[in-house]
C-alpha cells in the first residue's frame, strides 16, 4: 500500500525556489533515508509531507488524501504523521509524561488512564520510564530526543518523519536514538528520515534519496547508491561524507 | 497624630474604592490586551490594523485626556451615560489593555517557532497550540513586565479623583483640606500606596518563583 505519494512538488520561499520538482512514492513499512548537502532542500521536502511548510506547487498524498487540497482537515492528517525534529522541541513547561499525553488527551480526547498507560509503555520502549516526572530541562539531548519520539508515537501514527534527529546530539548520545529508530523500523513503521548518519541509511534504509539543488538527483537501494553512485554530484557528495 | 487617627478611616474607605476599581480594571485590561495581541498577530490584515490603531491611539495620548474623553466626551453623547466610577474603570482597563497587548504580543513572539511546529505536527489546531503550548510559556516570561504595567495602572487610578471618584487620592484630598494638615495626610497617602504596591510586587515575585520555567 502506498503511504506517501509526492507528485511534482515545488516549494518556494519568496523568490527562492528550494524544491524545484520532486516526485516519489513511499510504500507501507518502507524506510526512506534522505541525504544531501545542507541547503539542498531535504528538510523542506520532509516538512512539506505534513504541510508544516505550505506547498507551492504539485501534490502530496498521504494514503488517499491530497494534503495540498485546502479543504481537507490537516490536523486530522497530522495525527497519522508523527514528526521528530532536530531541536527536539519538547514543551519545556510540561513534564515528560505531560509532553507525551498532551496530544492524545487534547486532540484524540483519550481516557486519561489509558493514555498514561500507553505513555509509560512508550517510555519503556525508549528506556526512560524513570524520567516520566522529569522536565525536559533536566534531560540530556539524547534523552530529550527519545522522549520526542515517544511523544510522536503516542498518537499512533502510520508514518514517522525524522528531520535530522541526531544532528544536535553529542556523539555518545547518537547511538541510543538510532537504536530506538532501528527498533521502530524493524517493527514495520513507515519512516522518512532526513539524516547525515550514512551508517544508519546504509543499514536501515530500504531506499536512499540523494537530494541536491531542489531535485532528487539519485534514488536507489543503499547498497547501490553508496557502492555504485551513478551521478557526478552524488559521487562528489559521498566522497566528502564517507 | 490626631489628624492621622481621624483621617485614617476615611482613607481606608478610599483604599477600598481604589482596590475595587483596580481589580476590575486590571482583569478587564488583561482580557483586552489578550484579544488585541491576538488581533495583532492574526493572519487577517484588517485585524492587525485595528489592533495597531488602538494601541497607537492609547500610547500617543495622555491618560487624563483619555479619561476626560470617556467621562465628559462620551457622556455628552445622548445615548451614553456613564457614572464616574464606571468611566474610570473603563479608562484604566482600556489604557492598561493597550500596554498589555504589546507585552503579550512580544511574549508570544518570543516563544520558539519549534514549539508551535511540534504542537501542530501532533495534530493540535492553532487554538489548542496557543492555549496549551504558547501562552503558558509566554505568560511566565511576561510576568515581570505585566507586574510593572499593573503597578503603573494602580497608580493611574489616583487620577480618577479628578472626575470625583471617591478613591484613595480623593479621600486624601478631602482629609487634607478638612484637617489643615496636608503634610501628614499626603505623607500617609503616599505610604499607603507604597505598601499596596510593595505587597503587589511580593505577590508577583511569589507567583514568578512558583511558576519558574524549568
Amino acid at each position: 500500500m502506498t503511504m506517501i505519494r509526492v507528485e511534482n512538488l515545488k516549494k518556494s520561499f519568496g523568490n527562492l525556489e528550494v524544491i524545484k520538482d520532486i516526485s516519489t512514492v513511499v510504500e507501507e513499512k518502507e524506510v526512506i533515508c534522505v541525504i544531501g548537502p545542507s541547503g539542498s532542500g531535504k528538510s523542506t521536502f520532509l516538512r512539506c509531507l505534513n504541510r508544516l511548510e505550505e506547498i507551492t506547487g504539485g501534490h502530496v498524498f498521504i494514503e488517499e488524501t491530497d494534503i495540498t487540497n485546502p479543504k481537507i482537515d490537516i490536523n486530522q492528517i497530522r495525527q497519522d504523521v508523527g514528526m521528530v525534529f532536530q531541536q527536539f522541541n519538547l514543551f519545556p513547561h510540561k513534564s515528560v509524561l505531560e509532553n507525551i499525553i498532551l496530544a492524545p488527551m487534547k486532540v484524540k480526547k483519550g481516557n486519561r488512564k489509558a493514555v498514561e498507560k500507553k505513555a509509560y509503555e512508550l517510555l519503556d520502549k525508549v528506556g526512560l520510564r524513570e524520567k516520566a516526572k522529569a522536565y525536559p530541562g533536566e534531560l540530556s539531548g539524547g534523552q530529550k530526543q527519545r522522549v520526542a519520539i515517544a511523544r510522536a508515537l503516542a498518537m499512533d501514527p502510520k508514518i514517522m518523519l525524522f528531520d535530522e534527529p541526531t544532528s544536535a546530539l553529542d556523539p555518545e548520545m547518537v547511538g541510543d536514538v538510532l537504536d530506538v529508530m532501528k527498533q521502530l523500523a524493524q517493527e514495520g513503521m513507515t519512516m522518512v528520515v532526513v539524516t547525515h548518519e550514512m551508517g544508519f541509511a546504509a543499514e536501515m534504509g530500504d531506499r536512499v534519496l540523494f537530494i541536491d539543488g531542489g531535485y532528487i538527483v539519485e534514488e536507489n537501494v543503499p547498497k547501490e547508491l553508496f557502492g555504485n553512485p551513478q551521478h557526478e554530484r552524488t559521487k562528489a557528495f559521498l566522497s566528502k561524507v564517507l | 497624630m490626631d489628624t492621622i487617627i481621624n483621617a485614617f478611616p476615611y482613607l481606608m474607605e478610599g483604599l477600598k474604592v481604589t482596590l475595587y476599581i483596580f481589580a476590575i480594571a486590571i482583569v478587564l485590561g488583561f482580557l483586552i490586551g489578550l484579544i488585541v495581541a491576538l488581533f495583532r498577530l492574526a493572519p487577517l490584515k484588517i485585524l492587525n490594523w485595528i489592533a495597531k490603531i488602538f494601541v497607537d491611539a492609547i500610547r500617543g495620548t495622555p491618560f487624563i485626556v483619555q479619561l476626560f474623553f470617556i467621562y465628559f466626551g462620551l457622556n455628552s453623547l445622548a445615548f451614553i451615560s456613564l457614572d464616574n466610577t464606571t468611566a474610570g474603570i473603563v479608562t484604566v482597563a482600556i489604557n492598561a489593555g493597550a500596554y498589555f497587548s504589546e507585552i503579550i504580543r512580544a511574549g508570544i513572539q518570543s516563544i520558539d517557532k519549534g514549539q508551535t511546529e511540534a504542537a501542530r505536527s501532533l495534530g493540535l489546531n492553532s487554538t489548542q497550540n496557543m492555549r496549551h503550548i504558547v501562552l503558558p510559556q509566554a505568560f511566565r516570561r511576561m510576568l515581570p513586565t505585566i507586574t510593572n504595567q499593573a503597578i503603573i495602572s494602580l497608580k493611574d487610578t489616583s487620577l480618577l479623583s479628578v472626575i470625583g471618584v471617591a478613591d484613595l487620592t480623593q479621600e486624601g484630598r478631602i482629609q487634607a483640606s478638612a484637617t489643615f494638615d496636608a503634610f501628614n495626610v499626603y505623607l500617609i497617602l503616599g505610604i499607603i500606596y507604597f505598601v499596596i504596591i510593595y505587597l503587589l510586587s511580593m505577590l508577583a515575585n511569589y507567583v514568578e518563583r512558583k511558576f519558574v520555567l524549568r
